[in-house]
């Protein structure tokens, strides 16, 4: 229950860490531990090199850009839930960040952690999947962007090279006043996700004009249940349109583990997606 | 030869220099490097709480955390909680009330946990208390002591 040695790294610079990246074969990024440090205790991974990225200036933060949120990939959960700017121009970020593990975890937990280790039932692979956000990755040949459609490449494996950084990632912002929703099923509150479901909606007039809706949990990555988004595009925003919708999370890809079917992923599926979207539809503001 | 590493840092308002073994982690450095066993190593993997410390005010893992990385940081204890005359916290006399501890193994992390919390959370609801504190496991009390302790502490300093 104690880490095998390795050689710490501690830099300053994103330069001096892809650089370190470039020189050590078998090296780790340590952001908040909050993962890597269990697995480190356990000795399921046993690296030559941690490098630490606590201490490189420039990759925590929270840039309100207008039409999007810049986060800096060493933003921990906490200062998410805490910032203005996320509460009001992506509120479902908070509201799903509170099933993140415990406040204690959330001190020191990452956005950027998070999405490089990738578990498929995390929230925040979820959150960055239903808005499409982009992530900027830089390595020794300079940045560049990510979309999260392309993010994962299969179970817990992301889209970066071993002498690649995530540095940032970027959330568009969606209309003033569009409804949010985020539900989830778990064990026990702060578990993983058994499934949980995302749905962003803009309501115009009683009818949808745009939504989208991921899941996460479900399948080995965060899935978008385009289908169901295009089809409720145009419908009046109602019980009946949202369950229709859940319904259609019924057919999507779902793994089955020791403990839950797929059957039953995709059943729990409808029901999140349902409550996601009733959620979502209730705090729609605007011309609803 | 383990790597090791040089540093400062401040526990219980204590300044300490010390040289650690860079895989250490904070919560084994303060039982074995200074001596200050009241954090207790739990499961080591961030699960059950009982590590749970304040850096720069903010309740973390101390399992979760290597103790290089708490250089030039502020740390408090358990130790730290009770006045230097041994006048204890209004938190730590509620829990002493309420039978907020039977075998003492989670204490520290409760107690660490929920000052953090009550400091940001004057007036909690009963349900917010247990979700603070649904990241410490206790084995001994069924928790109910615990929340008794949590809500009869903030009403104590509410009333000041």
């Amino acid at each position: 229950m104690k880490p095998a040695p390795f050689t710490y790294h501690d830099p300053e610079t994103v330069d001096e860490a892809i650089a370190l990246l470039g020189q050590h074969e078998d090296a780790k990024l340590l952001a908040g531990g909050q993962s890597l440090m269990p697995m480190l205790n356990m000795r399921f991974v046993v690296p030559d090199h941690v490098v630490d990225l606590n201490g490189v200036a420039g990759l925590a933060g929270i840039i309100d850009a207008g039409d999007a949120l810049e986060i800096g990939a060493m933003t921990r959960q906490r200062d998410l839930m805490r910032d203005a700017a996320v509460g009001a121009k992506a509120p479902i970020i908070p509201e799903a960040l509170e099933f993140v593990g415990h406040f204690q975890t959330r001190n020191r937990g990452t956005i950027g952690g998070s999405l490089c280790h990738l578990d498929p039932a995390a929230e925040q692979p979820c959150l960055m999947a239903v808005y499409d956000a982009v992530l900027t990755v830089q390595g020794p040949d300079g940045a560049r962007e990510v979309p999260f459609a392309e993010w994962p490449l299969a179970y817990m494996i992301p889209s970066i090279g071993p002498d690649e950084l995530l540095t940032r990632v970027r959330v568009p912002s969606w209309a003033v006043g569009h409804g949010y929703g985020f539900a989830e099923f778990a064990r026990r509150h702060g578990d993983f996700a058994i499934v949980s479901a995302a749905a962003l909606l803009e309501i115009t007039g009683g009818s949808i004009s745009r939504a989208a809706i991921a899941i996460g949990g479900a399948d080995v990555r965060p899935i978008r249940l385009e289908e169901a988004e295009t089809a409720l595009v145009g419908q009046a925003a109602n019980a009946e349109s949202f369950k229709a919708a859940g319904e259609m999370a019924r057919k999507i890809d779902a793994i089955s583990d020791a403990y839950v079917s797929s059957a039953y992923r995709q059943r729990l599926a409808a029901t999140m997606v349902e409550r996601a979207l009733v959620k979502a539809g209730s705090r729609a503001g605007g011309s609803a | 030869m383990a790597e090791t590493r040089d540093i400062e840092v401040t526990v219980n308002g204590e300044s300490h220099t010390a040289t650690v073994e860079t895989r250490t982690s904070l919560g084994d450095f303060l039982r074995q490097g200074l001596g200050k066993t009241g954090t207790h190593m739990g499961c080591e993997h961030g699960v059950c709480g009982a590590c749970t410390v304040l850096v720069d005010g903010e309740a973390v893992r101390s399992c979760l955390m290597l103790a290089v990385q708490a250089n030039g940081h502020e740390i408090i204890t358990i130790e730290g909680l009770a006045d230097a005359d041994g006048t204890l916290s209004p938190l730590q006399e509620a829990f002493w009330e309420n039978h907020g501890l039977q075998c003492g193994f989670c204490t520290p992390g409760m107690l660490t946990s929920l000052t953090a919390f009550l400091k940001e959370n004057p007036d909690p609801s009963e349900r917010e208390v247990r979700e603070a504190i649904s990241g410490n496991i206790c084995r001994c009390t069924g928790y109910q002591g615990i929340v008794d302790a949590a809500l009869s502490a903030a009403k104590t300093m509410r009333e000041g």
